[in-house]
């Protein structure tokens, strides 16, 4: 216990101090997460809208698998790049193991199916709501996908937010594929899961400290925008 | 000879004009059969649309109006039967020239302006055009003060007439209007009607569904009367009103329960 308030103590302190190494450690955390979501985004907006849109065989057995996709367990998605990157794997020659892109290429992984589900979800009940009236206003298919983006954005938001929740605390890709090199690969969760063992626990404990503010900043952020959208009945 | 070169460019010009506002009047309408879930719900349906003023589509609940409206806008596919539009099967490029009023209006997660413009951009109208067209047809449904508001925070009413000013913000031929008073209050009902009268006065076609006698005796010119998925009566307002030919429309409007 006394361990405990020690290391909660100095956590505090190298947080307030703004410590160089946890902020490096902080500022590629938010690098690879918020890129994991930005091309996570780019893929699984599009592809949730698509699927919401379509009609064809077997669109039913997609949607049930990329519901699944949902709870891909990180170090599984963690093995799979890491073979793929690895010297003699087919990506191999691109040298990407261990580098902070390598994570984001997992990540990705990672969040897409997470984005592109609820996107599919969001869109598909708007698609239900909508779809008459952009029909009788001579609204073509691809003009119907962006409104029904473009109104379904408050739900979009916080399907991005869960991605980004979801990539920023997980440990088990990132440790894989980026190997948790001082400096150069060392994210929030992989630092607190190596330090702790390693016995430094007032380093763990500030990123603990700053993931747990992280996660609560991001609900705190999807609870303020479902209520801007209530009030404007955008929801 | 410049008076003829005059007249056949002015001929042209006309060419011109007709083009550019398709037409999709008459709406025929032969043959129609639709069934759901083990129902016919129209049964051998034979309409034609044509004339200027109101033709109210009245009938009691279950009747089929409302089918029959989404079955002649091409909403929805009948299992037999043909619909045709200007003479030729329904297509994509003449949907602007007939305007849906839903009776539940949908309304886009955007302001009251941003929806009339939203109908305007995706007609083709450019930015400045479309916002001036937009505050006008606002200001026809007497919504202008309510421009910036969420268009999903308006009244009952206010939605209602905000779905018909974005409708006839494209200069539509024909309106279709699906019970579009229903769950309105006396004053936001008499608002309504008095923009529909405007509209035919516009010269635009009106086709209105309601089970609301008093209100067909103030709009109609012309009676489709429905029953169990079926015309059964087609008639000058004036005369279904004082004879009515069927038993069914003669105990509708003396309100006795037509099953």
């Amino acid at each position: 216990m006394q361990d405990f308030s020690a290391a909660f103590g100095e956590g505090w302190r190298l947080m307030l101090a703004l410590d160089p190494e946890l902020i490096e450690i902080v500022a590629l955390s938010l690098q690879v997460s918020l890129g994991a979501v930005a091309l996570a985004a780019l893929i699984g907006l599009p592809l949730g809208a698509l699927l919401a849109v379509l009609r064809f065989p077997g669109r039913q057995g997609v949607i049930v698998f990329l519901n699944a996709l949902m709870g891909l367990p990180p170090v599984v998605v963690g093995l799979s790049v890491y073979l793929l990157l690895s010297r003699a794997g087919p990506l191999g020659p691109l040298g990407l193991l261990y580098t902070p892109e390598a994570m984001i290429v997992a990540q990705t992984i990672l969040v897409t199916p997470i984005i592109a589900a609820l996107a599919r979800q969001s869109v598909e009940d708007l698609k239900g709501e909508y779809e008459e009236q952009l029909t009788v206003l001579g609204v073509g298919p691809l003009a119907a996908v962006f409104t029904l983006l473009w109104d379904g954005r408050y739900s979009l938001i916080t399907a991005l937010l869960a991605g980004f929740g979801r990539a920023v605390a997980e440990v088990g890709a990132v440790i894989i594929v980026g190997g948790n090199i001082a400096h150069v690969t060392r994210v929030m969760t992989t630092t607190i899961a190596l330090e702790t063992s390693k016995g430094d626990l007032a380093l763990a404990m500030g990123l603990g400290l700053i993931l747990v503010s992280i996660t609560i900043a991001v609900n705190a952020l999807v609870g303020g925008l479902r209520l801007t959208a209530a009030r404007s009945a955008y929801a | 000879m410049p008076e003829l070169a005059g007249t056949a460019d002015a001929a042209l010009d006309a060419v011109d004009a007709r083009a550019a506002a398709p037409r999709v009047l008459p709406i025929e309408a032969r043959g129609i059969v639709l069934r759901r879930a083990g129902r016919t719900i129209l049964d051998d349906v034979h309409v034609r649309i044509a004339s200027h003023g109101i033709t109210t589509l009245m009938g009691p609940n279950g009747a089929g109006k409302s089918m029959l409206l989404r079955v002649l806008a091409a909403l929805v596919t009948p299992d037999a039967g043909q619909v045709n539009w200007s003479g030729a099967a329904p297509r994509r490029a003449l949907r602007r020239a007939l305007g849906f009023v839903f009776q539940k209006p949908v309304l886009l997660r955007r302001s009251a302006l941003a929806n009339i413009r939203y109908a305007l951009r995706v007609a083709g109208h450019g930015r400045a055009q479309s916002l001036a067209r937009a505050r006008e047809a606002l200001a026809f449904a007497g919504l202008t003060h309510l421009a910036r508001s969420p268009a999903r925070l308006l009244s009952g009413g206010e939605q209602q007439r905000l779905a018909i000013a974005r409708a006839l913000a494209l200069e539509p031929e024909a309106i279709f209007l699906d019970e579009p008073t229903s769950n309105l209050d006396p004053a936001s009902t008499a608002h309504i009607e008095t923009l529909i009268r405007e509209v035919t006065a516009a010269g635009r076609k009106v086709v209105l569904v309601t089970h609301d006698v008093g209100q067909a005796r103030r709009l109609a010119d012309e009676i489709t009367f429905m029953h169990h998925g079926r015309i059964v009566e087609n008639a000058p307002a004036a005369t279904f009103f004082d004879a009515p030919a069927s038993d069914a429309a003669r105990a509708f409007l003396t309100g006795q329960i037509v099953l």
